[in-house]
């Protein structure tokens, strides 16, 4: 069975340098334009929900989470009480709860950084850094500059062009017109290929997305992500390989 | 203790509130998992999971969304497996699921 390579092949010294930096940028080059797609939506939808010019591009700077920001809009209110925001906050950690097992898909990799190297380049992860991360890393690759400047490049452009939609914002009056709710979907499904190992790893991912079926139907929300997720790494864990 | 109503400033201790929470979740797996040994076993299932966190993610929303998105991943799938390439897979993706929708699917 060809698995991913064992972290045995960990370097001794952790590998961080320009060339990995420039791999990055050249790796979520290619994701740019869905993102594009997807902050000049999130900037005409704050835009209608009556957030300031001010206020969208801090969200986008801090929050920096795309689903979890059209969630919040869907929930945005011109008032606030101090229970709605603990209540929009619980439902961005409920949204954004997927990058917890990512995270934790990718540490044998950050392990050997600086603690606060690692807390600081975390703030730039998202689901894309995760699809580049996991796809460089299953294919060998051990340089954090790749998920530096791909964090780096991603959270520029997600800054900048949040603003172009919030001016534009009637332009795009209905975004599932043109498909934008589907931008990170098509990523997730396209980064299938990437990922195949053989059908016998992939029985694993078969579990998870049954389970993450049944979990829908039952539980409104994302915890689908997170439980289907989990079955599936259990699956994993206790399917012994032939040996 | 009563604190006082958020009033103005409302809308930037929501962005701060959805900072912490997001950040929370950014860091959490990494530090739970600097606690649990790699096992073999662990390892295994470690490798399952990108894969698992994808399936998990697309098929349920697939179920939400429609006839259309499962024409346009299906499509994106596809492309992706002749030409290798995110960028063209998004675009045949989209315009699928334009195209899908257009016609009132």
């Amino acid at each position: 069975m060809t698995a991913s390579p064992e972290p045995t092949s960990e370097p001794a010294r952790p590998l961080l340098t320009m060339q990995g930096v420039r791999l990055g940028v050249r790796r979520v080059s290619v994701l740019l334009p869905g993102i594009v797609v997807f902050a000049v939506a999130f900037g005409a939808a704050a835009a209608a929900k009556g957030l300031s010019l001010l206020e969208t591009v801090l969200m986008s700077a801090l929050v920096y989470a795309g689903v979890a920001q059209l969630v919040a809009m869907e929930l945005w209110r011109p008032e606030w009480s101090w229970g709605a925001i603990a209540g929009l906050a619980v439902v961005t950690a409920t949204v954004n709860a997927r990058m917890v097992l990512q995270g934790a898909s990718l540490q044998p990799w950050f392990a050997p950084y600086p603690k606060a190297l690692n807390a600081a380049h975390l703030f730039l992860f998202t689901d894309a850094s995760w699809l580049i991360g996991a796809r460089y890393h299953g294919e060998g690759g051990r340089d954090l500059g790749v998920i530096i400047g791909a964090g780096i490049v991603l959270w520029v452009v997600w800054v900048a062009t949040t603003i172009p939609g919030y001016l534009l914002g009637a332009l795009v009056a209905d975004p599932r017109q043109y498909g934008i709710d589907l931008v990170m979907p098509i990523f997730f499904a396209a980064m299938i290929v990437p990922l195949w190992r053989g059908k016998r790893a992939a029985v694993p991912w078969v579990v998870a997305g049954l389970v993450a079926l049944v979990t829908a139907k039952l539980i409104d929300g994302y915890a689908f992500i997170i439980v289907g997720s989990l079955a599936g790494a259990l699956t994993g864990a206790f399917s012994d390989d032939p040996a | 203790m009563i604190l006082p109503d958020p009033g103005p400033w409302g809308a930037v201790f929501v962005i701060l509130a959805m900072m912490l929470a997001t950040y929370l979740c950014r860091i959490s797996g990494v530090i739970m998992m600097g606690f649990i040994p790699l096992t073999p076993r662990v390892r295994r299932g470690l490798a399952a999971l990108p894969g698992s966190i994808v399936v998990a993610t697309v098929l349920p929303l697939i179920e939400r969304l429609g006839f259309a998105a499962a024409l346009a991943l299906i499509a994106a799938i596809g492309s992706m497996v002749l030409k290798r390439s995110e960028l063209l897979a998004l675009v045949v993706g989209m315009a699928t699921v334009s195209a899908a929708r257009a016609l009132g699917f």
